[in-house]
């Protein structure tokens, strides 16, 4: 039976840590399917941003009470994941509490922290559930902002669920544990009873101790098949933040936010036309396009943040566009390019890590000529991401596009550029006029 | 600028008009006030004039990349040719473009706000204030000084500096809202939703309780401007420019 059971528990280990690992990789090839983009300068402050902004989620504190309860999940999360190592020891060697004996006096005091930890979050969970569906906060109301319905917000309560369920069976492991222990069960080391499990042990102390074996067991593998099939199950939820904001904030933007990227393909040609000295080596492949239509023709860091986005949506309630009516929504922008990059990756995975048209593309069959008009370009919705993600990036790349490929401007930009064109200015004046102010 | 080229001379700065303040008739009147303190201070400068062209950013925001670099690279030409070093604007959008954008085609310069050259020179006391009565002044962050260049303090050293009160608005600093001129907004017709921009920004102006707003910006005066028009209230709160607030309290 011990050794079907670790035989069992290391196939499943294996097949799930696989699962993972293959979504991952089709995740990193779909992002690579983007524009290259060098962003490998200034280490120090870039790994200054990562101790910040994603192990110090310095930015997160903007909305204290938040802050607060998001890293008891957070600490919570990394911490306790110290116990499923020896968890995952305990089920290939068919060994228990293997740490028990090395530690001494420490690992109750160890495992009583881990309990405190997973009260926190516990508790974490419950305030983000009813500021969910309770005191209703309006960012994050599917009723109010389209882009939730549906997946998002099934996601979001799934992710609170799974995570209360977990520290359930956490506290059910522990509690028939400290039970069993009292009956001087055999393979129980003495550990004693914990901070938070020990409120559960009157519950289960009428059960006889073949029962409670039982429990401590199912309570033991519903532990660690939860956390490995949330490991698999984050990799399609918004819930990878927890692994991309790492990268995200290593990778993030050190200009000015206001600042857009040169095209380097335009330079060439504004030379040529102007006669200036080109570099050779700088000409544009012919089928490069200007701008993006679709997820490819956007850099790698757009797709890493659109697959970072927790769809927590202060971009959107930040957004100017946003709050007077109108159709842009930043975090929908975000969203779509994340699902745009997923249907492409099902394509990537159905032809050996081959791209082929499907006739989709971002700019049109996820986001719309309207929304994309809308945006002011006032950064309101880089400055509030806590994770310094950027939809304005994505925006900006599609109006390229829109602009300079599809010839596709409201009248009145097409009268704005004939007037740069011609008199030097946005509005149709005599550029001679130019230093009239001075003469009144 | 070409008179002070052709006389072998080099002011200390360039001002950067741009084509608000050189066209826009409510903006005229901010280049004369600056333009003004410049030279009761006796700080050289010189205009391009009639050599100077937009700086491309209305075109860069909607997409454009094209006409943008086309106008980058010949104002660069113009600036290099004079051998600017020093430039000075009381456009955050031009502002952006020079400082940011420029570097990337060959425009190097040390690029400064009206609303930085102002806060210096009352923080080094050479500008001489009139007595007056203290009177509650709200400050408009504009996105591309603000959150853009992180330039939160320089607008509000100036109110403080001329020995007014400061109101904050309800949504200031890094959360300011925006008045929905940039992206090159104001050059067309807002997309469909349930309220302009601007008129959301007035209200929010209004509620503060002041009867005058300093800003920083040409767009975001003409969208303010618009937005109090439409509340009615054009008559009870004042739309000015910092530099116009500086002229009008300095001796």
């Amino acid at each position: 039976m011990h050794i079907f059971l670790q035989v069992l528990f290391i196939l499943v280990l294996v097949g799930l840590g696989y699962l993972v690992t293959q979504r991952f990789k089709l995740i990193i090839a779909s992002i690579q399917l983007a524009r290259p983009i060098e962003l490998n300068d200034n280490p120090g402050e870039r790994w200054k941003r990562v101790a910040l902004l994603a192990f110090g989620q310095k930015k997160m504190f903007q909305k204290p009470l938040v802050g607060i309860f998001h890293f008891l999940i957070y600490i919570g999360f990394v911490l306790i994941n110290v116990e499923i190592l020896e968890i995952v020891i305990d089920g290939i060697l068919g060994t228990h509490r293997i740490f028990a004996p090395f530690l001494g006096s420490l690992y109750p005091l160890l495992l009583n922290f881990f309990e405190l930890l997973s009260f926190g979050v516990f508790v974490a969970c419950v305030v983000f559930f009813l500021r969910r569906g309770v005191t209703k906060v309006q960012r994050l109301q599917p009723d109010a902002h389209r882009e939730l319905q549906g997946f998002p917000i099934q996601d979001a309560y799934t992710i609170l669920a799974i995570e209360c369920i977990l520290m359930f069976a956490l506290w059910t492991m522990n509690a028939s544990d400290a039970l069993l222990q009292e009956r001087q069960v055999a393979h129980f080391e003495p550990v004693g009873a914990f901070f938070v499990s020990q409120y559960l042990m009157p519950i289960l102390s009428n059960l006889s101790t073949p029962v409670l074996l039982i429990l401590e067991r199912v309570a033991w593998w519903f532990h660690i098949l939860g956390i490995l099939g949330f490991a698999l199950y984050v990799t399609y939820s918004k819930h990878l933040h927890i692994f991309f904001a790492f990268p995200a904030a290593y990778y993030s933007s050190l200009e000015p936010s206001s600042k857009m990227s040169n095209m380097a393909s335009v330079t060439h040609e504004v030379k040529l036309m102007l006669g200036q000295p080109v570099e050779t080596n700088t000409a544009t492949p012919d089928q490069m396009r200007f701008g993006a239509k679709d997820v490819m023709d956007l850099t790698w860091k757009n797709a890493l943040d659109a697959y970072s986005c927790t769809e927590c949506g202060r971009c959107t309630e930040q957004c100017p566009a946003n709050q007077t009516g109108r159709a842009l929504s930043p975090r929908k922008i975000m969203m779509d390019t994340r699902d745009r990059l997923e249907e492409v990756g099902k394509g990537l995975a159905k032809n050996k890590g081959q791209w082929t048209e499907d006739g989709k593309s971002l700019l049109g069959d996820y986001i719309s000529a309207e929304e994309l008009r809308a945006c002011t370009t006032c950064q309101a919705c880089v400055e509030a991401c806590p994770m310094e993600l950027s939809p304005l990036n994505i925006i900006l790349a599609l109006r390229r596009y829109q602009i300079m490929e599809q010839s596709d401007a409201p009248a009145a930009w097409n009268s704005m550029f004939s007037n740069i064109e011609t008199n030097q200015a946005p509005w149709k004046f005599n550029p001679s006029d130019r230093l009239n102010w001075a003469k009144s | 600028m070409a008179e002070w080229a052709a006389k072998g001379e080099s002011p200390e700065f360039l001002f950067w008009v741009g084509c608000a303040g050189s066209f826009d008739d409510r903006h005229k009147k901010v280049t004369r006030a600056f333009c003004e303190i410049l030279q009761k201070l006796e700080i050289s400068f010189a205009v391009l004039g009639t050599e100077e062209s937009c700086t491309g950013d209305p075109a860069r925001r909607s997409g454009n990349e094209f006409l943008f670099q086309m106008q980058a690279m010949s104002n660069i030409e113009v600036l290099n040719m004079y051998g600017v070093k020093k430039i000075v604007t009381a456009c955050p959008h031009c502002f952006n473009t020079l400082k940011n954008e420029y570097p990337e085609l060959g425009g190097n310069y040390d690029v400064i706000h009206h609303s930085q050259l102002l806060a210096d020179l009352l923080a080094a006391g050479k500008i001489q204030l009139k007595e007056e009565e203290k009177e509650a002044v709200a400050f408009h962050d504009s996105c591309y000084l603000g959150r853009g260049n992180g330039i939160y303090e320089a607008p509000r050293d100036i109110i403080l500096g001329l020995k007014k009160e400061l109101k904050e608005l309800k949504s200031c600093r890094t959360k300011g809202l925006c008045c929905g001129a940039g992206g090159a907004q104001v050059f067309k017709e807002p997309e469909l939703g349930s309220i302009d921009i601007q008129t959301k920004r007035s209200q929010e102006i209004m509620d503060s309780g002041v009867q005058k707003v300093a800003l920083a910006c040409p767009f975001c005066m003409v969208m303010i401007q618009d937005g109090l028009n439409k509340h009615g209230k054009d008559k009870e709160i004042q739309v000015v420019d910092l530099a116009e607030l500086v002229q009008q309290t300095m001796i």
